[in-house]
């Protein structure tokens, strides 16, 4: 079998423009130590619209989708190079509040990551950061964000069982709850429905789309049919760089690149 | 269908060497597990047998008699650790745990450095931190109140000061073994990382840091040279800070270097009562904090 062979690029095709962004990236350069992990990524993301993430893996999807909410400062000697620029304003800038940041754009991680407390105390664990106390509005927020997650009525006779005695699809749907209970404008999704089995996965997918209507989602999936499924948008990254920005119809019938075009017709990944 | 190859010709003998092997090791393994087990056993068994005949309630309940007049007891021995324990804690406990937290969210060269100076601090002699609390804390008390020095609160100090260093290198390691992702869940959700650390990863880790804790006020329970010139023992009752208290250890060794039989019996009814305490402390408070481990699929 041939070794697959890639032509470089630095500029990539974009083939829709974003008329209302909340994120606009703007010459993003990533750096592990003195390994380049992100290269020159240029890219909008709309509002109250679904961004897909696609492309083969260590491609430098789950990277990029960090770097929105920049839990990559967790990582010593990382380092960002260019703008993200949230409703305008580089969350990179000196005085930016990471705290704040974080409340504003939320995140929903691969394997699901509940509070050993119990399925109240989760939900409730945001809020109460953020200076919410009285247990009325508490009592209201948890309801909601479950029905929100549409994990209510499962479990509504019992808040306070552990997170632990749900089942993976439940895990991730109070993982998303969790998140929806600070109030986010923006849900980042990292491969959320990788560790779950078709149903719960079929599930989380009815959600996103609900959930695209109150919020801007964007999500790293290595599952071309779930982009194809949730998104409105679609980025195709490949070793660092991003390729080709699109619509997703555009993007999984008729793409622009040629590189595009092998990955979404499965000839490599 | 494929033929399958006839073995090669010492694939026989590779086998029996291997499997030899094998039982060799585990033979080995467990012949010095019941080494060890066994030399426990001896200790608890001679403790028992011998120091049972000595144990009544009354040796519980009743003070020191004179050298040479049975009857008597351990009761300010007891009380003496107790009080000792309890000023420990009240040092070892906070600042240990706060010491591991404090190494376990610094990076780099320093905390690297602080890691072994605690190291060496962990094997200083326990004869060593009683001389240095004795020349901080017990001197210059004796130099302001002729006739006062010696006190609980020194021994206390002493115990505790042996404490920390135990406490934060065990705090340290268990919460190494909270999962990131926990971490990174707070942090996601706009926690800072005091209350990230706070309100998740030390509750999440309780067990673990309980175990410590109780290791290390086990180990000081035990600790005799540092007491002798800190809270330096006494025939008398005593609940006071700031006087010479009495210690179980202290009882044991004056006991068993006594010339009188029954008093070698009462040292050995001693150490049951040691070990039993610091059994009983254990169990409480294990109970007490409910048995959550770390649970995570």
């Amino acid at each position: 079998m041939p070794l697959h062979h890639v032509t470089p690029q630095s500029v990539p095709i974009v083939g829709a423009t974003v008329l209302r962004p909340t994120f606009v990236v703007e010459n993003l350069n990533f750096y592990y130590g003195s390994n380049i992990a992100l290269k020159n990524v240029n890219i909008s993301v709309a509002t109250k619209q679904v961004t897909a993430l696609i492309g083969p893996s260590g491609c430098g999807k789950s990277t990029f989708l960090r770097t929105l909410n920049r839990m990559n400062d967790l990582i010593d000697g990382s380092r960002v190079e260019g703008k993200v620029l949230l409703d305008g304003t580089d969350i990179y800038a000196r005085n930016v509040d990471v705290v704040h940041l974080r409340k504003r754009v939320g995140m929903v991680f691969q394997k699901p990551n509940p509070f050993p407390m119990s399925i109240y105390d989760n939900i409730s664990y945001g809020p109460r950061i953020h200076g919410v106390t009285k247990s009325s509005v508490l009592n209201e927020i948890v309801e909601r964000t479950l029905q929100g997650a549409a994990l209510w009525n499962e479990v509504k006779d019992n808040l306070k069982k552990s997170a632990f005695s749900l089942s993976g699809g439940q895990q991730q749907r109070l993982c998303i709850a969790r998140v929806l209970a600070v109030e986010p404008d923006v849900i980042l999704m990292d491969e959320p429905c990788s560790a779950l089995d078709p149903n719960s996965t079929f599930r989380i997918e009815q959600l996103i789309a609900d959930l695209s209507e109150k919020y801007t989602i964007v999500i790293v999936t290595h599952n071309m049919q779930q982009a194809a499924r949730v998104s409105q948008y679609t980025g195709f990254f490949m070793m660092g760089s991003l390729r080709e920005f699109g619509t997703t119809g555009k993007m999984f019938t008729k793409p622009d690149d040629k590189e595009t075009e092998a990955y979404v017709s499965g000839r490599f990944g | 269908m494929t033929t399958q190859e006839p073995p090669a010709p010492n694939a026989d003998w590779l086998m029996v060497r291997r499997n030899a092997v094998n039982v060799i090791c585990l033979t080995a393994a467990g012949l010095c597990a019941l080494v060890a087990l066994g030399a426990l056993s001896l200790v608890l068994g001679y403790l028992v047998l011998n120091g049972f005949k000595a144990l009544h309630l009354s040796t519980l309940v009743l003070g020191q008699m004179p050298q040479g007049e049975p009857g008597g007891g351990l009761r300010d021995g007891i009380v003496g650790t107790l009080m000792l324990l309890a000023v420990a804690a009240v040092i070892g406990i906070p600042f240990g745990i706060l010491g591991g937290v404090f190494q376990i969210e610094s990076k780099g060269k320093f905390a690297w450095t602080v890691r072994f100076f605690t190291d060496v601090l962990n094997s200083i002699p326990s004869i060593v931190i009683g001389l240095f609390v004795y020349t901080l804390v017990v001197l210059p008390i004796a130099a302001a109140h002729p006739g006062d020095g010696y006190s609980a609160l020194a021994g206390g100090i002493a115990l505790g000061v042996i404490m920390v260093p135990t406490v934060m290198r065990t705090t340290e390691e268990i919460l190494r073994l909270v999962p990131s992702s926990l971490r990174e869940a707070s942090l996601g959700l706009g926690a800072t990382q005091w209350r990230t650390m706070f309100s998740v990863i030390l509750p999440a880790a309780r067990t673990g840091i309980l175990t410590g804790v109780m290791l290390a006020m086990a180990r000081v329970a035990g600790e005799t040279a540092p007491l002798l010139f800190t809270a330096f023992g006494s025939n008398m009752f005593s609940v006071k800070l700031d006087k010479p208290i009495d210690a179980l250890p202290i009882d044991i060794y004056n006991d068993a270097t006594s010339p009188y039989n029954y008093l070698h019996a009462q040292a050995l009814a001693g150490a049951i009562i040691l070990i039993s305490m610091i059994l009983l402390m254990s169990l409480i408070t294990r109970y007490a904090l409910g048995n959550k481990v770390l649970e995570q699929k």
